[in-house]
Formats: C-alpha cells, structure tokens, sequence
C-alpha cells in the first residue's frame, strides 16, 4: 500500500480521519473478537446458547453456516480483521486502504443482508450473535455512509 | 516509527486473535470431553437396553433416566468418567416423565439413533445440550441437527423417530422401571442396589461407586 506523501501534516482534517478511521477499527476489533468466539465453538462442535434459546443452534447449525466446509463465523473472523487492518492503514494515511476499507465493509453489508434474509424467511430463527454482528456491519456501513465530505474526498483522491 | 506503526499493531492484533482463540479452544475441550464417537455399543444378545464395558464387570451401573431431567443430566459426565475409571458396565434405560413435555420423542431420537449404532453419541448429546432443546417448542428440528451432527442417515432417522418398535421399545424399558419400583429419575442402581437419592448428586455419586467397587472387590 502506497502511504500518502501529502500529507496534511496535523490538521483537522487528519484529525477527523484518525478518529474516523480508529473508531471503524474499534468496530471491526468488537467483530474479530465475536467471530473468533463463534469459531472456536464451532471447530469444539458446540452449540452457541442464547439465553436457553434454540434458536442460536436453529442458525448456526445449519447448512447456511458452513461455505465449502469453512464455518460463516471464521470467514466472519477474516473479514473483520481485514476491516481491521484496512482501517488501521487508512488511519496512519496510506490511501489505498482507504477504498479498501470501503469495499471490505459494502461487501460485509450485503452478505449481512444476505444471512439476515436466510435467518428471517428460510430458517424462520434468529441468532442473537449473528443480529449483533450484523448490528456491527450496520454500524460500519453507517459510518462509510455518513463520513465527513473531507474524508469522501481523500478517499476517492 | 510512525511507518511502522500500522504493521506493527495490525500484527499484534493478529496475534492476540489467534492466542486467544487458541486459548479459548484449548480450555473449552479440557471443559467438554469429545463425544464418544469412538466407544463401543455393547449390546447384550437378548437384551434391549444399552449397555456400555464389558459384561462381565464386577460393577454394574443400571440407570433409569430421562433426558429432560436436569439431575440426569448433570450425572451423565460424572458417569462418563466412572465408567472409564472404573471399568464399569453402564445399562441406561428410558424412562421419560409425563411432566418433561419433550422427554419422550428425546427418548425415541436416541433409540432411533442406537438403531445406527450411535445410541451413546446421542446420548450425550441429548444431555449436553438438554438446556437447549428442553426449551424449544418443537425441538425435532434440533434431534435432526444432532443426527446430521453424529453422521446419521437423516431419514431413516426421522423414519425410526416414528417407528412403532422404537417408540414400544421406550414403554417396555418405563414398565420393566414401574415393575421395580422404579418413580422417579435418576433412578440408579449398582450391582442391583439401588443408590439412595441423597447420594445422586454429582459431589457424592462418585463416592457411592467407589464405596461399591470396594466391596465388590475380592477380599484377600
């Protein structure tokens, strides 16, 4: 990743980045940390209890948990520590990561959108951790959205 | 130092996210012992219960239960254990009470899977995650799932779920228990005596056996 030689050197507008920018990467580490949870029960082959809910298992041990094998929860896992990573970058000025960082969370978003529509009209139960992650990737998606301008700009600079 | 910076917490983090799940993964299988997917079902000829070690142990563990009663559950472990400390033979027995709304088809998802010769796995199972199904308004969905999860032939799962013989088999293993005076679960009995109730809590079972293996031993 190429770091971005103009650097605006401590001005406001870098300011507003760093918080930006470590805010999504305090997100990302609260999803890293629930994913790793999720795998770690899922490579134990236990079941996730919500609250004497069956409806944690209902999810996560079905099919639609599972891609090639690979449990949803550790692809969860890499993608937050992507976002992670990309958000980290993005806040110490390397630009690239930036529009990385922008198309890792879309991505998320519209698999989120993708297990909340298995969860709400195929398995008819819903997961409290996935609703939390999604909860997260909502948040993320959110702050993409809703940045400031100034941040918009140097992004797609 | 600012160049580097990015690496370096990116790398940590990395790190602490496989420490940590490594961690966690290591303190939750010392916390629950694999299923017994490898212990054989022992099966006496012309006799219908199933029965875990060798016939001729000089301690039998005969256990009426029920898969929705919490005391059951929290002595299966326990019984894990003694059985293999002990070399014991462990017969367990259905006895689903009419108050535990899902004990029955419980009792009839682990017949149908001993039909598959995973009674034990589901057995465990039913226990370990009692917590689970019990609350579910229809848990044959998750005896599904756990059949899926013992490598089970689905359908002839659901298929033996419904069967006449496994459901008789259920009422057979509650008569030969109302015959013997058998009310309430756990009922357990060891080398035919039954183990008073005081006595089946998780803390004190384990003295119980060790109390019977004693005697049973040969004295010298």
């Amino acid at each position: 990743m190429k770091r971005d030689r103009n650097v605006e050197s401590t001005t406001n507008r870098s300011r507003g980045e760093i918080i930006f920018y470590s805010a999504a990467a305090l997100i990302a580490l609260v999803g890293l940390t629930e994913a790793t949870y999720l795998t770690v029960l899922f490579l134990n082959g236990e079941t996730a209890v919500c609250g004497g809910s069956a409806d944690c298992f209902k999810v996560l041990g079905s099919s639609y948990a599972k891609v090639g094998g690979i449990p949803v929860a550790g692809l969860g896992a890499l993608a937050y520590f992507s976002v992670f990573t990309f958000a980290i970058f993005a806040a110490f000025d390397y630009r690239q990561a930036r529009k990385f960082f922008s198309w890792a969370v879309i991505t998320m978003f519209a698999v989120t959108l993708w297990l909340l529509f298995v969860q709400a009209f195929r398995l008819h139960a819903f997961c409290r951790y996935c609703l939390f992650s999604a909860a997260l990737v909502f948040l993320l998606m959110g702050l993409v959205v809703a940045r400031p301008p100034s941040i918009q700009r140097s992004s797609n600079s | 130092m600012r160049r580097s910076a990015p690496f370096v917490i990116v790398v940590l983090v990395a790190l602490l996210a496989i420490g940590g799940g490594t961690y966690l993964y290591r303190v939750k299988r010392a916390a629950n012992p694999q299923l017994k997917i490898s212990k054989q079902t022992n099966a006496q000829t012309g006799e219908s219960a199933h029965a875990l070690g060798p016939a001729d142990a000089p301690i039998t563990l005969e256990e009426f239960g029920d898969f929705q009663c919490p005391p059951c559950g929290k002595l299966s472990e326990p019984i894990n254990r003694l059985q293999k400390q002990y070399n014991l033979r462990v017969i367990y027995r259905q006895f689903p009470l009419p108050m535990h709304a899902h004990a029955r088809e419980a009792a009839y998802a682990a017949e149908a899977a001993g039909r598959q010769g995973r009674f034990w796995q589901m057995h465990d199972l039913l226990f370990r995650e009692q917590v689970v199904w019990s609350s579910s308004t229809d848990p044959r969905p998750l005896f599904s799932a756990y059949a899926g999860m013992l490598q089970l032939d689905l359908g002839r799962f659901k298929q033996d779920m419904d069967n006449p013989d496994v459901q008789r088999q259920v009422e057979l293993d509650q008569k030969r228990g109302a015959l013997i005076g058998v009310t309430t679960t756990p009922t357990i009995f060891l080398n035919n005596q039954a183990v008073p109730p005081d006595q089946l809590s998780p803390d004190k079972f384990p003295q119980a056996v060790e109390a019977a293996v004693n005697n049973a031993k040969p004295s010298s």
